[in-house]
């Protein structure tokens, strides 16, 4: 186990240094001098001068990557010259927002994606499975910021049942939140139910052939019992760890839907900083995206190796 | 592949392994509808000029937020120009962003992962964890900071879009070379001394394509999407251009008196990216019948 842990753990930081080159590189895409653009419309020369030292612009390019490594180890990432507020504060700021939204559309997800992947598998070739796999393909194929659009066009604007923009915290007034909530996270959830019927059908498809769940039935034990206790719950392990995996889609998907709700989170902190040249926060929302991303991978690998005993007698 | 290279030499008629896959595609229906959808998109693109009943950035203020009728079938925009010659217009940009980026990558992802799995060692370890961490970026949040950097521009949309899907190709080469190159084919040309760039691009890469062909179709239907999301935030083609993406940015703003603004540039969107979906899996499924 612990040589398991050791190991793995190597692997990433090899990852996560490269991730900070790419990140840090995408400073040197922008054209000509980046404190010229940093100082913003004014131009002011006391401005690019305070730039120069503090990003250390005219040391190598090495050098200045080795300051900015050292600022973002030591939980520097910089500071937005739009808000005058250092960048890590934005994200902790903005961080609960995104993640309730997230937690939402993943309960979305996996209710509607391990139900219809069970459905669809155990149903195989009957309509019930065509009808489940039209359900992903359409899921795959919808652009969130347009469902979100056709849905505040239904739900707000025609029927008049939700609102179609605006937060308010959960802690103020969770009724208010939550409806203001439900159509972006089904929106979010939806693609990702897509992709967790998909896993999930071909893994039950997979285990119900097996010759454990052929010995339940032969026991005579009801259909209900096989399927979702013998069955279920082995095919559900390489579902949750592949469902980890949709961490990306998950976040890529909240930038667009934050700006079709107008939800003050972390995908609009990356949006509003693209447009007002606040290139600080656009390189700490990848680094932290990227950083959560390697950390779930890592936890998804480690719970799968944890539950899995031939993973575990394998490497003992 | 092996495999069915010597069933092919067995059989009487002597198919070939790639004409079979393509007659497995023509049986399936959903996969020739899908093609027969990206066709007509394609011709769309190609005629938009002599097709689209008005020009796409021609404003008449007498005709501002018109809903569909005779003159105008799809309705107008906010300042009065033919959402259907935008909608017609609009399938260039995506259609070649789809290309464009896609070609971007294998240009890259394809040698890169080639040369990965072909001489493995260090050159590998070192190339598979640079892939790791691109893939560690979420792909949009990674194709929105390259736009950012490089400027909101269709052309850099595409060049963005293109960079964050390569890590796809690399790895899935990768993969495919380090399974095919330990088979007795590469052994026999590596036997009889062909050059180490002779038996990966005459005698690999020709075996690894039908897998790259599949993630190909895949990733247009994906730079699809990240296209019309990237001109939807404002960081692809730019106004007045037309492109179905920032058509919905624009439309989201008057879905309560205008909706028609909306529903055809989506539902193009919708109906490209299943098709090349469908397309894709259809693909995969001729080429790997045993796979579903």
């Amino acid at each position: 186990m612990l040589n398991y842990l050791i190991n793995r753990l190597a692997t990433i930081i090899p990852t996560l240094f490269f991730v900070s080159i790419l990140i840090f590189g995408l400073q040197q895409l922008l054209p000509g001098d980046p404190a010229m653009i940093l100082a913003g419309e004014e131009r002011d020369p006391t401005v690019i001068a305070h730039l120069h030292q503090k990003l250390h612009l005219d040391e190598p390019l090495p050098i200045r990557y080795l300051y900015w490594a050292g600022g973002v180890l030591t939980g520097d990432l910089g500071e937005s010259v739009r808000i005058q507020k250092p960048v890590l504060e934005l994200i902790v700021e903005k961080l609960p927002v995104t993640l309730e939204l997230a937690v939402l559309a993943i309960v979305i997800a996996l209710t509607i994606g391990i139900t219809a992947g069970i459905i669809s598998a155990v149903a195989k070739d009957t309509v019930w499975d065509y009808a489940a796999n039209v359900f992903a393909l359409w899921g795959l194929s919808t652009p969130n910021f347009w469902l979100g659009i056709m849905l505040i066009l239904l739900f707000s604007v025609t029927l008049g049942w939700l609102p179609a923009s605006g937060y308010v915290s959960p802690f103020d007034d969770l009724k208010t939140n939550l409806a203001s909530m439900i159509m972006p996270a089904f929106v979010l959830g939806n693609a990702i139910a897509a992709v967790l019927m998909r896993h999930t059908r071909s893994a039950m498809l997979q285990v119900l052939s097996a010759d454990y769940v052929r010995t339940a039935r032969a026991k005579g034990l009801d259909e209900r019992v096989v399927v979702l206790k013998h069955a279920l719950r082995n095919a559900l392990t390489p579902v949750i760890t592949l469902g980890a995996l949709e961490f990306g889609t998950l976040l890529s998907g909240a930038v667009l839907t934050e700006q079709v709700f107008t939800i003050p989170g972390f995908g609009k902190l990356i949006v509003d900083a693209v447009f007002n040249r606040d290139y600080a926060v656009v390189q700490g929302v990848v680094l932290c995206t990227a950083t959560a991303y390697i950390a779930l991978n890592l936890i998804a690998d480690v719970a799968y190796f944890l539950v899995n005993p031939r993973l575990r007698d394998a490497h003992s | 592949m092996t495999t069915a290279v010597a069933l092919a030499t067995l059989s009487p008629r002597e198919i070939s392994p790639g004409r079979r896959a393509l007659k497995r595609l023509a049986r399936r229906r959903g996969a020739m509808v899908a093609l027969g959808v990206v066709s007509f998109f394609v011709l769309l693109a190609l005629l938009a000029g002599a097709i689209a009943p008005y020009d796409p950035v021609a404003t008449s203020w007498g005709a501002v937020r018109k809903a569909p009728s005779a003159a105008h079938w799809f309705g107008t925009d906010e300042i009065g120009r033919d959402v259907l010659a935008r909608v017609i217009w609009g399938t260039r940009a995506s259609l070649l962003a789809g290309v464009v980026s896609v070609s971007i990558s294998i240009a890259f992802g394809v040698p890169i992962g080639l040369t990965a799995g072909y001489l493995g060692g260090w050159i590998d370890a070192l190339i598979s964890r640079m892939t790791d961490a691109m893939l560690a970026c979420p792909f949009l949040i990674l194709a929105i900071a390259l736009a950012a950097f490089l400027g909101p521009s269709l052309t850099n949309a595409m060049i963005a879009i293109g960079i964050s899907a390569t890590p796809i190709f690399i790895r899935l080469t990768r993969a495919q070379v380090m399974h095919v190159k330990v088979e007795d084919y590469v052994e026999a040309a590596r036997a009889v001394g062909n050059s180490h760039l002779r038996i990966a691009l005459r005698h690999i890469l020709p075996n690894i394509v039908p897998p790259l062909i599949v993630q190909a179709t895949l990733a247009v239907a994906a730079a699809i999407i990240a296209e019309a999301a990237l001109s939807f935030l404002g960081l692809g083609q730019q106004p007045p251009a037309p492109s179905w993406g920032s058509m919905l940015n624009t439309a989201k703003n008057y879905i309560d008196n205008a909706p028609w603004m909306a529903i055809w540039p989506g539902l193009s969107i919708f109906l490209l990216v299943l098709s090349f979906n469908l397309l894709g899996d259809g693909l995969r499924d001729a080429f790997d019948p045993r796979g579903r």
